[in-house]
């Protein structure tokens, strides 16, 4: 299997002036990157990184928001043989003490030997490296300093990588997160993208219109890394503008005859209630081929809205698909909806709760209609096991456990987690579900993670930062996620323990809780509801057991608590 | 200086972003920078602004450049609305 650096020299030599990326800008033209220009772009940064003496197989944080810079920079760690690591850039509302602090905290565990970043930003980026216990960073490259070079493939460093090098790391924010940079081969990651390609029946007449982060694995995978180095046109746009103006990933669709998009499921409701019909004129979606539920918790009643939205803008209703995903994996575990409608499941809920089992309902009270993810891609093998980790029978709900060619090398360096992701060689996926005729149903979470908006939000990192507001009881906080219909995602609640008996007190402390997890974390927290001392519920080995305060919340608001 | 349309900003914000109808809003608090109001709301704060005072805040204006507190987006509403 070819590498990365392979790929590209040979796009390079046969389609240098194929557009590989229009890149959507906000209030200026869109600007088409053509293969020579991406790849000129890559080698200047590879130059910058030899002459900074970075060696090949050594890591190279990204700091840099959507754009030009960070097309080039990664590709550009690429062809140098370096790891690209894409860190998420500051937003508006996080505290730039607490950015620093992960920062610092990623140094130490990822030990880059350079940083890239915009100039205004080095400042930043000093104090953290400077803040750091011990690390290793020789060089922070300024994207301003970085021109464009004629690459020469003889020399470039990337060249001699092998299969089993690591290519990429990828991992999600927070302290928690942070520890757990998932390193991936060039071997898995282009057999991922084999594998994929062929589920999703990838041609040369596809388009791939994208909004997603880069730094998550359905924006890095679907929405950056795999439309480049197949040759299929990406039109890619800043998850900032999108949210500000969703209607123009539309538009984009629309204009660029876009065929395939990856979305988490909020964004189908996002788009269904936040567009206005003015910014729909003249918008045609016929071309809309597929367009995929990855990331997070997939829900019917979000295609739904999406589809009655925007079915009077010609989009065809087999085009709603889903898939499965996880970074361990590269990105795809399965694939549903391509050349076939969504097989939707109608189970009953009660069973599904108090019987683990996902039984058919024979009358429509009370059933719930659950997405299928699809089948397995190729090569791919899923299981679904019980706490004593025997397979269960179809139906059965339990912990989805998978094996691939495209697994991850492992936390890097982080032995420790990665042995412990592993049984018997499985990955053990955190996530519940079940199975079906070989399809994939993805009904919940085994471990405390918290999906939001996509994203993998760790709740221990939330009752750290909650735990620190002077008044709350240290280590008596739990967080945890509630399923927020309307927004068709998760929505973070955190109760904490207080001594203050006054009402005015505790709503002041439930709104520095909320401030202190908004600006420490990526989430906007707005539950934060604050209870006497022995509310909450502790394990027999004295842990805050937070799927049972999670239940008594639930049941003191159906209370009217 | 509160008046109709702060009051009316500050209702819908409460009300429908914080879902805390009893949160009082100071005019001159933080509200994009605090993460108060996150980027997932800020559409619906724009929608809300145009259907209630028929004022246009562009996609590039929701940013806390433009406006980060309840008396700079009144401003802006006022003058717009001429």
């Amino acid at each position: 299997m070819p590498t990365f650096t392979q790929i590209l020299h040979r796009t390079y030599s046969e389609s240098p002036d194929s557009v590989a990326v229009h890149l959507l800008q906000n209030k200026q033209p869109d600007l088409p990157i053509t293969y020579r220009d991406l790849i000129h772009g890559a080698a200047g940064y590879a130059r910058a990184l030899e002459q900074a003496s970075v060696q090949p197989g050594e890591v190279v944080v990204l700091i840099l928001q959507h754009g030009e810079a960070l097309i080039s920079a990664f590709f550009g760690a690429v062809l140098h043989g370096a790891i690209p690591s894409i860190m998420p850039f500051l937003t508006e509302k996080l505290s730039p003490d607490r950015y620093r602090a992960d920062l610092a905290a990623l140094i130490e565990i990822i030990r880059p030997a350079a940083i890239v970043t915009y100039p205004e930003f080095v400042p930043e980026v000093q104090s953290a490296i400077n803040s750091a216990a011990s690390h290793p960073v020789r060089a922070v490259l300024v994207s301003t300093e970085v021109g464009s070079a004629e690459p020469d493939f003889a020399t470039l460093a990337g060249l001699s990588r092998s299969e089993e090098d690591i290519v990429l790391l990828q991992h999600s924010s927070g302290t928690t997160g942070l520890q757990k940079g998932v390193a991936l081969s060039q071997r898995a990651v282009t057999h991922q993208l084999e594998k994929y390609v062929a589920a999703i029946r990838l041609s040369p007449q596809d388009v791939i219109v994208s909004w997603l982060p880069l730094y998550h694995d359905m924006g890095l995978i679907a929405g950056f890394v795999m439309p480049i180095l197949t040759r299929t046109p990406l039109v890619l746009m800043s998850p900032f503008d999108w949210v500000r103006a969703p209607y123009k990933l539309l538009q984009a669709v629309s204009q660029y005859r876009g065929t395939l998009t990856w979305l988490p499921n909020f964004a189908y409701n996002f788009c269904a209630q936040k567009i206005r019909d003015r910014d729909l004129e003249g918008v045609d979606l016929s071309s809309w081929r597929a367009v995929i539920n990855c990331s997070e918790p997939t829900h019917w009643k979000s295609h739904h809205a999406f589809l009655e939205r925007f079915q009077s803008r010609r989009l065809r209703p087999d085009a709603l698909a889903t898939c499965y995903a996880m970074a361990e994996n590269v990105f795809a575990v399965t694939q549903g909806g391509i050349g076939e409608p969504v097989t939707v499941d109608e189970v009953d809920q009660r069973a599904l709760l108090t019987e683990r089992r996902a039984r058919p309902s024979i009358v429509g009270d009370g059933s719930l209609k659950l997405l299928s993810a699809g089948r397995p891609l190729a090569g791919m093998q899923v299981r679904v096991l019980d706490d004593q980790r025997r397979d269960l029978p179809e139906r059965q709900l339990g912990e989805i456990a998978i094996k691939s060619e495209c697994m991850l090398t492992g936390y890097f360096n982080r032995d420790d987690l990665t042995a412990q992701a592993f049984y018997d060689g499985w990955y053990l996926t955190g996530d519940l579900g079940y199975l079906v005729n070989g399809e994939v149903y993805v009904t919940g979470r085994k471990k405390d993670l918290i999906i939001v908006g996509g994203k993998n939000v760790y709740p221990q990192d939330l009752e750290r930062l909650a735990g620190e507001v002077p008044g709350v009881h240290p280590g008596r906080v739990v967080a945890f996620g509630v399923f927020d219909e309307d927004a068709g995602t998760e929505e973070v609640v955190i109760v904490a323990e207080a001594d203050t008996e006054d009402d005015s007190e505790r709503q002041r402390l439930a709104d520095e809780i909320r401030q202190a997890v908004t600006r420490g974390s990526d989430v906007a927290l707005r539950q934060a509801h604050v209870v006497g001392p022995q509310w909450l519920l502790k394990t027999s080995s004295g842990k805050i057991a937070r799927l049972a305060n999670r239940d008594k919340y639930l049941a003191a608001m159906e209370d009217g608590g | 200086m509160s008046d109709e349309v702060t009051t009316q900003l500050a209702g819908y914000i409460t009300t429908k972003i914080l879902k805390q109808p009893k949160r009082v809003l100071k005019d001159d608090e933080p509200l994009i920078s605090s993460g108060l109001i996150d980027s997932f709301h800020l559409v619906d704060l724009a929608l809300f602004v145009e259907d209630t005072f028929g004022v246009h805040l562009d996609d590039s204006e929701l940013n806390r450049e433009t406006f980060d507190s309840l008396a700079q987006l009144a401003g802006i509403i006022r003058q717009r609305r001429g």
